[in-house]
């Protein structure tokens, strides 16, 4: 009787420390694996301003409201055109800061006269929902200079995008965190 | 007369090209007169990444201080304040993100993908879980964890389920786990992170959808506890394959167990607890051998079924891939022709690729489903096989101890025991 049972108290042993042997192995085995793969930074998700189509999902679709995209403005790229497509809704004749002629629902676009027949225009942060309709109205009757990146200070960096899954132009991608934006105005390589 | 306009079409392509490139600058760069300079570029950084370091530090101090509590201290009290830090800390801080739960979907996809280098971060946050599993059981879910925190926190009512209901029910989580392997594996997106119930919760901000399910899975969460570990979370499949094989693990009571049966009745509400069982009648062990080997056998037939299974569902699996539902999409368009609305196709005729290049793509991705999915299915099926065969089995018991596989280490047992009371008093 005490024999038997320390046979099974044996072959009970033996079959515990295979069990743990054989879990144990792919957590020895993985960083092994893995450690050509393994990069000691992160990721961060940002827009490819050249393959984006404006299509709006940016806003919607953030999994923060009001979104962690916004609009961005490449200075050096703007003809600071006293009519702008981005600024002014399309078809208003009169050229105004009015709110109904400004095509931003938010109002975050802001108006500045710098000279003779030069206007700055500026984007409020704080106010700007992400709906790209000015970098739609910009790259339809402008330069281009208005484009969608994801502010890396609002982005939680969610491990999926809910954003890139959306994007109907596979325009988010995962991006070196030490490359956290793609300037439209420096373009990196 | 056609080999006359060749030219003129050249041209024509040439000036349009031209266009093409210069269509950024409609107007010229100004030149400024009254010394403007361009204004700075508001481009924020992502905090750094040595946070991230933190957080792995933070996890390994979590992890030791849990196992000192649930298997050294055995402090209920003192897992209950770990799981109310973890919840602060990696929930409502660190708002979830990054989690050991979704960090198997990184390892998949960096396994599997050539072109995916996985952050160091997320690599230990799925691995030291591990380890602490194999040494001292499932301490992570116990006070570490931020998803099981807040439901360990809700769950004031424990209601006991049927034995059949909850292991029906357990078969869940392998699915998922499965599923969520092959979808990262196939760069179809991340479902675990999709579907997590209470990262809405944590951030108090997310679709209504998802607030709704969280709040749903908490609210019954009160009566049947942590429903989510027990029912949905692929990580606890790992996890209670590694605590089965723990050096050291949780015990019901600190000294002898004397057999009093007091645990036996409502002090676990996850069906954990293995009942002493040296009174039981025992079976014929020829029978139950034979019984056993018959189960053995079908281990094999499980996993081939499985695998079969897997093959044939592939293409369907495959829709979960963006590309190929765009595919459907466009052919769908081209067949019937029903105009595709959806911004995706819309944005993927602006880009110019033919037709055929997408459809090549789509029977790409469908060939890789085909070769990776029967693995899924292999998978479940032998994880359904050596179930049932761990069913046929029968141990001998002298003692209430907890199953080292489905025990949470979350310490609701220890006032239960009377020699731990003793102990105490």
């Amino acid at each position: 009787m005490n024999e038997g049972r320390n046979k099974y108290q044996s072959r009970r042993d033996f079959v515990r420390k295979a069990g743990r042997i054989l879990v144990a192995a792919p957590v020895v085995a993985l960083p092994l694996i893995l450690v050509k793969k393994t990069s000691a930074s992160g990721y961060v998700w940002q827009i490819d301003p050249f393959k984006c189509t404006t299509c709006g999902n940016c806003k919607t679709s953030c999994v923060q409201t009001p979104s962690a995209s916004k609009c961005v403005h490449a200075y050096a790229l703007c003809g600071y055109c006293d009519l702008c497509g981005g600024y002014q809704r399309e078809g208003v004749m009169k050229i105004s800061t009015a709110a109904e002629s400004q095509l931003c629902p938010t109002g975050a676009i802001t108006r500045k006269f710098i000279e003779e027949p030069f206007f700055e225009y500026t984007i409020n942060e704080d106010i700007c929902d992400g709906c790209a309709k000015c970098v739609k109205g910009c790259k339809d009757f402008g330069n281009g200079s208005l484009y969608m990146q994801i502010k890396q200070d609002l982005c939680v960096n969610c491990n999926d995008c809910a954003i890139a899954r959306n994007c109907p132009s596979h325009a988010i991608s995962r991006v070196p965190d030490d490359l956290q934006y793609i300037p439209k105005d420096k373009v990196p390589g | 007369m056609k080999n006359h306009s060749i030219p003129y079409i050249l041209l024509f392509i040439m000036l349009l090209w031209h266009a093409v490139l210069f269509a950024q600058e409609r107007f010229p760069r100004p030149e400024f007169e009254s010394g403007y300079t361009y204004p700075e570029h508001q481009m924020p950084l992502q905090r750094s990444v040595t946070w991230e370091y933190i957080d792995v530090a933070v996890l390994v101090f979590a992890l030791s201080l849990t196992s000192w509590l649930a298997l050294k201290k055995r402090s209920r009290q003192g897992l209950i304040w770990m799981s109310v830090f973890s919840l602060a800390y990696f929930g409502f801080f660190r708002e979830g993100c990054i989690c050991a739960v979704g960090s198997v979907q990184n390892v998949s996809l960096a396994l599997f993908n050539g072109s995916y280098t996985i952050p160091l971060t997320a690599l230990l946050f799925f691995l030291i879980p591990l380890i602490f599993a194999l040494l001292f059981g499932r301490v992570f879910c116990a006070g570490v964890c931020p998803l099981g925190a807040i439901q360990e926190l809700t769950g004031i009512r424990p209601v006991k389920l049927p034995k059949t209901v909850e292991s029906v029910m357990t078969a869940i989580p392998f699915v998922y786990l499965a599923l969520a392997v092959l979808f990262s594996a196939m760069q179809s997106g991340f479902i675990i992170c999709r579907y997590d119930p209470f990262v809405g919760i944590f951030r108090l901000d997310a679709s209504y959808t998802m607030i709704v399910f969280g709040v749903l899975l908490l609210i019954a969460g009160v009566f049947i506890n942590r429903p989510y570990c027990r029912y949905l979370c692929p990580y606890g499949v790992i996890l209670n394959l590694f605590s089965r094989f723990a050096g050291k693990h949780l015990t019901i009571t600190p000294a002898e167990c004397t057999n009093c049966r007091l645990c036996e009745e409502d002090a676990c509400p996850y069906n954990a607890i293995l009942p002493s069982n040296t009174d039981q009648v025992k079976e014929d062990p020829v029978k139950s051998r034979k019984r056993f080997i018959a189960y053995f056998l079908l281990i094999p037939v499980f996993a081939a079924a499985g695998g079969f299974l897997f093959y044939n569902m592939a293409p369907g699996l495959s829709k979960v891939h963006r590309d190929v539902r765009l595919a459907q999409e466009i052919r769908i368009e081209k067949e019937a022709g029903i105009e595709a609305v959806s911004k995706a196709a819309i944005a993927y005729k602006e880009t110019g690729q033919t037709e055929d290049e997408l459809f090549a793509n789509e029977m790409i991705i469908i060939a890789r489903f085909r070769k990776a999915a029967p693995w899924s299915g292999v998978f479940l099926g032998l994880s359904l096989g050596i179930g049932l065969v761990s069913l046929t089995t029968r141990r001998t018991r002298t003692e209430y101890k907890p199953h080292q596989g489905r025990c949470y280490s979350c310490g609701r047992c220890f006032k239960y025991c009377p020699v731990e009371v003793k102990k105490i008093s």
